[in-house]
């Protein structure tokens, strides 16, 4: 087993050497870095798939989440926004926030005063119209004020780690909710929920203009590390600057992912873990053990979240800009899945390993699709078939296909991927 | 020759086999019952016969047919049928639906055995457009039974039949079998009140181990002291 | 009166269109997972495909100048269902059986529904790209406007031929659906199996047709939801990728494995969408004459603001799931 998996990582590695030579060095170390980053996040899904049998179908919105995190905590401060009336009316609209939930709770409390039954509901769900009503009346205003005279509120100029960190905080709270309200129930109801949230997520990111600006993108996001400028202005010339910028950065991201993967490897090694697999490969008797099943899930679903808000985090900060409209489930949310399967659920090397080369394997497929398509157009030309059309945007297309066809195929033939879980013999 | 006649039957789910070499024959006019302890493999005796788990071992003859392995499908327009234990009935379905349902794999009209089961159980012909789900216990039980003779069978197998139902109920059921028996059914069913049903099984087997132990009509096997001591409690 | 015309242009036939559309896509969904166990994600793909199948063949038909009465897209309809069934077919064939034959678990099939999802979605992108297309190219877009002057009002009321044509076709659709369930024997026993697999297996029943039999009424639907959604707006590679949350809200919010559950659901989530985005400013404006000054009306007064339109979907899936996770029709909950 352990054979396979090196033999397995050297031919990743002389991969990564190829590429290399081929695409040139710049090209392929921006690569390593997204893949440490994704590695993150299939890390994220292997815990709450491989481990726990959840099923998460909203990484992309998780990732969103960490993107926005990143961007408030650490983008510059808009004195703008700070020296107009927009921070006092935001304050209101938290005021009317807090005013409408605390409708909500007394309506539901309202059982205390002899409110019952049918009444209880109708005044719950009043009490809720009301709510919503008295917090749109101040945020609606505030948001076009905001537009209008500031752009949008900025950020707080903290440093981007702090970021990497609260996008991991709201991711978690985003899962609590979720999970608090699917768990228990059929695992597929938690796929079609995870959608759900994370198209919302889609559409409050793109649209709340006031606060993330939107389809306008916030650029440039700074680093945690020395830019290339800043080395540059070292004296360093333009190439090493460039790699050594990149080298610092994977190193910080490294060190993430190594402290992760020790915790998360200790833990599922231990009673813990053990619990885990018991409750995933058998849920009844779990249960019936006096597990409670339900909140190991939720703790699951929710680490899980964490890492894929931080690794969303990660790649937002590297990119240096927040732009929503470039999220896709198709790139974000099943690529992933994709990784996870090809690699092995339940096995943290297995999951990291078909992180890196879907990848890179996602990357490079891109141009060899044109070329594929080029050749081929080149010669149903020559035979007077006519050459292909668009080729530069049905070669892209042609990538979902093959995503879908590793799913199946990985799913038929190889359903435990290609560094499986080792099972444990426990008892 | 037999209606049914299995010989040293080894089989189970993949892992190791539940059966171990079962022995029984039946004639359409005999009642056999198989007794035993639990794990003995007397449920799982019935649905080894009905295609239901793998057959690795032994023969199985319908009809001096050899039925082994054949998936209930290919079963029933044989003439075989089975109720199972729980989750008898279609829940959400009329109990007249649940009827035609037995009589899916025939293609010929079916009006008369309806109407047979119906005189047969005449507390059905009243609930006919009732969802079986309301029904209370025993007469989901009789729902069953309808279901399972819908397909005129000559052999008809019965897992627990009384299981979980009141004493009342459990002469009612039992009763009800002898009438069916008595049509020209043959019957083959597994049974926890042991003493009760082998008190009017013509053919006794008792299992353990998956294995015969014991095999008689059912008075001798009531009257073997042994018998009574190790399976009858005393 | 006025008021209320708008109010009927704008949501009653909205309403009745989306949701129609909706709960065809979610009787696929709900029958599917009654037999086979699973959430089948791949059936936006299937509408989807079906969409593109059916403009294939009104293209076609236009070309070899065939001239119908009604839209082309309707015309040719009833060949692309059957198309689609074929295709919902193969899909199980090729993908489906062979790990049911392994014995996989359900969510298995699942992520398998996923990849077929990704499959289907990357042939019609590399064949049709990521544009537009409209059924209507060609042909008009017949709209009927009935004069309401008689009962006071200013505006007419505007249906367009397609919408029409969309609420009887899946009247139509729905009652044979009934009728299949109720009085026929494959019918029975598809309820059978989706209530009880193994009972339906030892009563004798012909699993393997009737789990034929649910993907041919699956992919039909499916065909022709995707077709009439395409009508209504146009005809694009995600068109039913986009609304998969809605559609799979209305079969759990019926029910899982209730067809009827499902057509409720359909609707429901329908209208409360058409209604959560209706602009009541325009209903409630001659409020202003009787309200003070500081009370006036805004100009857009939507319950959520249009772009925000899938939540309403996934706020009444969530409220489904905390009050009543079985749905309204009592399915599967677990």
């Amino acid at each position: 087993m352990i054979r396979r998996s090196l033999t397995l990582f050297a031919g990743l590695f002389v991969l990564i050497l190829v590429i290399g030579w081929f695409m040139g060095v710049p090209f392929t170390s921006s690569r390593l870095v997204e893949a440490a980053a994704y590695s993150l996040i299939a890390m994220g899904l292997n815990i709450q798939w491989g481990y726990g049998g959840l099923f998460n179908f909203g990484i992309m919105g998780f990732m969103m989440l960490g993107g926005v995190a990143v961007t408030f905590i650490s983008y510059p401060v808009n004195p703008q926004f700070w020296g107009s009336d927009g921070p006092w009316m935001l304050g209101r609209a938290l005021i009317a926030f807090g005013a409408g939930a605390l409708l909500v709770i007394a309506a539901r409390q309202s059982h205390r005063i002899g409110i019952r039954g049918g009444w209880k509901m109708a005044l719950t769900v009043l009490a809720w119209f009301i709510g919503y009503c008295v917090y749109r009346s101040q945020i609606d205003p505030a948001a076009a004020y905001i537009e209008a005279n500031a752009g949008f509120v900025g950020g707080l100029g903290a440093h981007p780690v702090l970021g990497w960190l609260f996008g991991g905080v709201l991711a978690a709270g985003v899962a609590y909710i979720v999970g608090k309200i699917c768990l228990g129930l059929r695992t597929d109801y938690l796929a079609i929920a995870t959608i759900g949230i994370s198209e919302i997520i889609r559409a409050l990111v793109k649209n709340m203009d006031w606060l993330t600006r939107g389809t306008l993108t916030v650029s440039p996001i700074p680093w945690p590390t020395p830019l290339p400028q800043d080395y540059q202005a070292g004296g360093m010339d333009a190439q090493t600057a460039l790699l050594s910028a990149r080298g610092g950065f994977l190193l910080l991201v490294l060190v993430i992912f190594a402290v992760a993967m020790f915790l998360i490897s200790r833990a599922y090694a231990g009673p813990w873990g053990r619990m885990m697999r018991a409750i995933r490969d058998n849920h009844i008797s779990a249960a019936s053990m006096g597990k409670n099943v339900t909140a190991r899930q939720l703790e699951i679903f929710v680490f899980g979240s964490v890492l894929m808000g931080i690794g969303g985090a990660i790649l937002v900060s590297f990119v240096q800009i927040n732009d929503p409209s470039s999220y896709q489930p198709i790139n974000h949310t099943f690529l992933i899945w994709v990784m996870v399967i090809v690699g092995g659920a339940g096995n943290n090397w297995g999951a990291v390993f078909g992180a890196v080369l879907i990848w890179l394997v996602w990357i490079i497929s891109d141009p060899l699709a044109q070329l594929l398509f080029g050749t081929i157009s080149h010669w149903s030309g020559q035979i007077g078939w006519g050459e292909i059309p668009d080729i530069q945007s049905r070669a892209s297309q042609m990538r979902i296909f093959v995503l879908g066809a590793v799913i199946t195929i990985a799913l038929r033939f190889a359903p435990r991927g290609l560094i499986p879980e080792v099972v444990r013999r426990e008892g | 020759m037999a209606l049914i006649e299995l010989k040293h039957v080894v089989g189970g789910y993949g892992g190791a086999p539940i059966l171990n070499g079962v022995d029984i024959a039946i004639e359409q006019s005999d009642i056999g019952v198989i007794v035993g302890p639990n794990g003995a493999g007397k449920s799982t005796t019935l649905k080894a016969i009905f295609g239901l788990l793998k057959v690795t071992g032994g023969t199985i003859e319908f009809n001096g047919e050899s039925v082994a392995n054949s998936l209930p499908d290919k079963l029933v327009p044989k003439g075989l049928s089975f109720v199972p234990q729980e989750k008898n009935v279609f829940t959400s379905m009329t109990v007249e639906e649940n009827l035609e349902m037995g009589a899916f794999t025939r293609k010929d009209d079916f009006s008369d055995t309806m109407t047979w089961v119906y005189e047969m159980f005449p507390v059905l012909a009243e609930k006919r457009r009732q969802p079986a789900g309301e029904l209370s216990g025993g007469q989901r039980q009789m729902v069953a039974m309808g279901r399972a003779l819908m397909s005129k069978p000559k052999l008809l197998m019965l897992d627990e039949p009384s299981a979980g139902l009141s004493p009342r109920y459990v002469i009612e059921i039992f009763e009800t079998i002898v009438r069916v028996n008595k049509e020209g059914v043959g019957i083959l069913m597994v049974e926890q009140n042991a003493r009760q049903a082998l008190a009017f099984a013509s053919k006794g087997f008792v299992l353990a181990g998956g294995q015969n132990r014991f095999t008689g009509t059912g008075a001798e096997l009531i009257a073997d002291p042994e018998v009574a001591k190790s399976f009858l409690g005393g | 009166m006025t008021e209320l015309i708008f109010f009927i242009n704008q949501v009653v036939i909205a309403g009745a269109v989306l949701g129609s559309i909706y709960a065809l896509g979610a009787i696929g969904i709900t029958l599917i997972f009654g037999i086979l166990r699973f959430a089948h994600f791949a059936h936006s793909e299937l509408m989807t495909g079906g969409a593109f199948m059916a403009f294939l063949l009104a293209s076609l038909f236009a070309a070899w100048g065939v001239h119908a009465p009604i839209p082309m897209g309707f015309v040719v309809l009833p060949l692309a269902m059957v198309l689609g069934a074929i295709f919902a077919l193969g899909i199980d064939k090729g993908f489906y059986a062979p790990l049911r034959k392994r014995g996989a678990k359900p969510v298995t099939l699942l992520i398998a529904s996923i990849g077929v999802t990704l499959m289907i979605q990357g042939l019609i992108r590399l064949f049709f790209g990521s544009g537009s297309y409209s059924f209507f190219e060609n042909e008009p877009k017949d709209v009927f406007r009935f004069d309401m002057s008689a009962l006071g009002s200013t505006r007419p009321l505007v249906i367009t031929e397609p919408q029409i044509l969309m609420i009887v076709v899946t009247a139509i659709a729905v009652i044979a659906l009934h009728f299949f369930l109720t009085r026929s024997r494959l019918g029975k026993a598809m309820r059978a199996m989706a209530d009880n697999a193994d009972l339906a297996q030892v009563s004798g029943i012909n699993t393997a047709l009737v789990v034929r039999v649910t993907w041919i009424i699956a992919g039909a639907l499916a065909c022709m939801a995707g077709t009439m959604l395409a009508l209504d707006v146009t005809l694009k590679p995600d068109l039913a990728f986009n609304i998969i949350l809605p559609i799979f809200a209305a079969a759990i919010v019926g029910g899982l494995g209730q067809a009827y559950g499902a057509i409720a659901g359909g609707l429901l989530i329908g209208f409360a969408e058409t209604l959560a985005v209706f602009n009541w400013s325009m209903v409630l404006k001659p409020l202003n004459t009787v309200l003070p000054e500081w009370l006036q009306l805004p100009q857009t007064l939507a319950l959520v603001p249009t772009e925000y339109k899938l939540t309403v979907a996934f706020v009444i899936l969530v409220v489904t799931l905390l009050v009543r996770p079985t749905g309204i029709f009592k399915g599967a909950s677990s």
